[in-house]
């Protein structure tokens, strides 16, 4: 039962950027699992889980990217209707907001994963298992 | 402590009685050897026998760096070459280089000057000083090298760059005393703290800064980040190099114009007529005892005003202020006078911090386009939430909006992609005249 670490980068509007990351992380032989990319007009954040977080934070900072960690929720959604809606109803009675989330499939499971980021990720982990989510470990995510 | 107890406090009416002196001496000299002088004096049909007060100086041709470059290279030394024992010649980034050469006696008075300088910062002959200016054409460098030397501290010529390297150096040789740009200090900083070295935790205690404009929000960032005493120094090539004004340690409140050996206006910078005391416009500074290269009134197209009132430190000197702008750096959008300067404040108050940044001007349709290119700061990204970018950004826009009426688009880019300059930022590209 634990959170699980996200690799967020400052992706600056210029073109090339991103297929920049994506050499810096190869070279560093990082293992991409998830990513979403959000962006506005002048600027994007790429989001991702790596099978190695400290390593390919270094390589991108080393590179002048800026790099952070942040800790998001794996959970994995039941394979069937309305799957993530019993996850997001349980969110919404226990007054957790989510900021974002984004999904993927584990290739080993082979069931549907959702990261997701709230606020108070802690409590959120509490209530998922508390209401019998898989919450899925770094581990257990390998 | 006062370097030179005598000349630094003298009397005002003493001063000027030196000055005049002096003045009436540095015009004969110039109007008998540099033609350009003798020239500029006969077609304002003054004479230097008409420099019968200090209010006489109103009445001289004015000296400017156009002026410098049209006599490219040794056009106004007012001495036989083979007297000139150094040359110094500024960057030449916006034309042919401004060149200076310098006799023995006055490589002597500057040194003294840059003492003075030292010693106003708190600098004792006990101090290490790592001296980061620039060595070489570059007055930076060897003028507080020798300055260093004259007081009797230890100077450890390091130079510009290696920056990885000067972490170190910083952290294993002691120094307690620092010479280098502002914005140097601040990327020296960064860098050591990515190789693990804190310099607020080294013994390093007091800095003397200056090359390039800087606000008091960066001196506050400097002392706090760095742990010590920013103090802002002043000078320029064309007239001497670093120490020709200084801040006191005591006041920290403007430079005092080491007036001995320099005669300070404030003019109109559009008309040329002197302005008032206290009054803001560009400074003029005349030189009272260079020999190499005397100059008369060189306008130094920095911005600033001079404050003759009595200091808590005993300096009889006039004390300029911090140079808000460079009357050709400052930039006209939509008929808005702006000065970066005023874009530095205004990052300032949207994080508290001074990100690095770079203003690029462009003409579309005629109509000038003011992007402000900000280095994204690390507390910005520390929570990976867009939101909190956005309001960074924006914050930056209404500022800009609000203060200076001009409307801006602001670009967030990544840490250490604008180019830092190891002598005087480039802060401003302006593109309107190109292509």
């Amino acid at each position: 039962m634990s959170s699980i670490k996200q690799l967020s980068i400052f992706i600056e509007n210029k073109t090339g950027r991103l297929a920049q990351v994506t050499d810096i992380l190869a070279m560093a032989q990082i293992n991409m699992q998830a990513l979403s990319l959000a962006d506005t007009a002048d600027f994007g954040v790429l989001r991702m889980i790596v099978d190695d977080n400290d390593k390919a934070r270094k390589a991108l900072q080393d590179a002048g990217f800026t790099a952070n960690t942040t800790s998001v929720i794996a959970v994995e959604v039941p394979h069937r209707p309305g799957g993530l809606n019993d996850i997001l109803q349980m969110f919404q009675a226990n007054e957790l907001n989510v900021e974002y989330m984004y999904a993927f499939v584990h290739s080993r499971k082979n069931t549907a994963m959702m990261i997701i980021r709230c606020k108070d990720v802690e409590r959120a982990v509490e209530k998922l298992t508390a209401n019998g989510f898989v919450v899925v470990s770094e581990q257990g995510l390998q | 402590m006062i370097f030179d107890i005598e000349m630094e406090t003298l009397p005002r009416e003493e001063l000027e009685a030196l000055q005049l002196r002096r003045l009436k001496n540095q015009c004969e000299r110039v109007y008998a050897n540099v033609p350009f002088y003798r020239k500029a004096f006969d077609e304002l049909g003054v004479s230097p026998g008409d420099v019968r007060s200090l209010k006489d100086l109103a009445r001289l041709p004015f000296t400017t760096k156009q002026d410098m470059r049209d006599n490219y290279p040794y056009g106004l030394f007012a001495m036989p070459i083979d007297t000139i024992v150094r040359i110094h010649a500024s960057s030449g980034t916006t034309g042919r280089a401004t060149v200076v050469g310098y006799t023995r006696r006055d490589l002597d008075n500057w040194a003294d000057m840059m003492a003075r300088c030292l010693s106003a910062a708190g600098i004792t002959r006990r101090d290490f000083i790592h001296n980061a200016y620039g060595y070489g054409l570059f007055t930076g460098g060897l003028g507080a090298h020798y300055g260093a030397e004259r007081l009797g501290a230890t100077v450890i010529p390091v130079s510009g760059g290696a920056t990885k390297r000067q972490a170190q150096i910083l952290r294993d040789f002691g120094a307690t005393a620092m010479t280098c740009t502002p914005s140097y200090a601040l990327h020296l900083y960064e860098s050591a703290l990515e190789q693990g070295i804190d310099i607020a935790k080294l013994p390093l205690a007091i800095g003397v800064f200056g090359a390039e404009p800087w606000t008091e929000e960066m001196r506050a960032e400097i002392e706090r980040k760095l742990g010590i005493s920013a103090l802002n120094i002043y000078g320029l090539s064309e007239v001497m190099g670093p120490g020709v004004s200084m801040e006191c340690a005591e006041a920290k409140c403007g430079m005092h114009i080491f007036e001995d050996h320099f005669l300070p206006e404030i003019i109109d910078p559009a008309t040329g007529e002197q302005l008032p005391p206290g009054s803001e416009g560009e400074l003029v500074l005349t030189t009272l005892t260079k020999e190499g290269i005397p100059l008369i009134r060189y306008r130094t197209r920095d911005i600033t005003t001079l404050n003759y009132t009595p200091c808590r430190c005993g300096r009889t000197h006039v004390r300029m202020g911090r140079v808000v702008g460079r009357s050709d750096d400052m930039l006209i959008i939509r008929g808005v006078n702006l000065f970066p300067q005023h874009i530095e404040s205004l990052l300032m108050e949207a994080e508290g911090t001074t990100p690095h940044y770079q203003l690029v001007v462009t003409r579309e349709n005629n109509l000038d386009h003011l992007e402000i290119k900000v280095e994204l700061p690390a507390e910005i990204f520390i929570s990976d939430e867009i939101r909190r970018i956005q309001q960074f950004e924006r914050k930056i826009q209404k500022n800009v909006k609000e203060f200076l009426g001009v409307t801006a688009k602001v670009s967030l880019v990544q840490p250490n992609s604008i180019p830092r300059s190891e002598g005087k930022a480039a802060r401003v590209i302006d593109l309107r005249n190109a292509g």
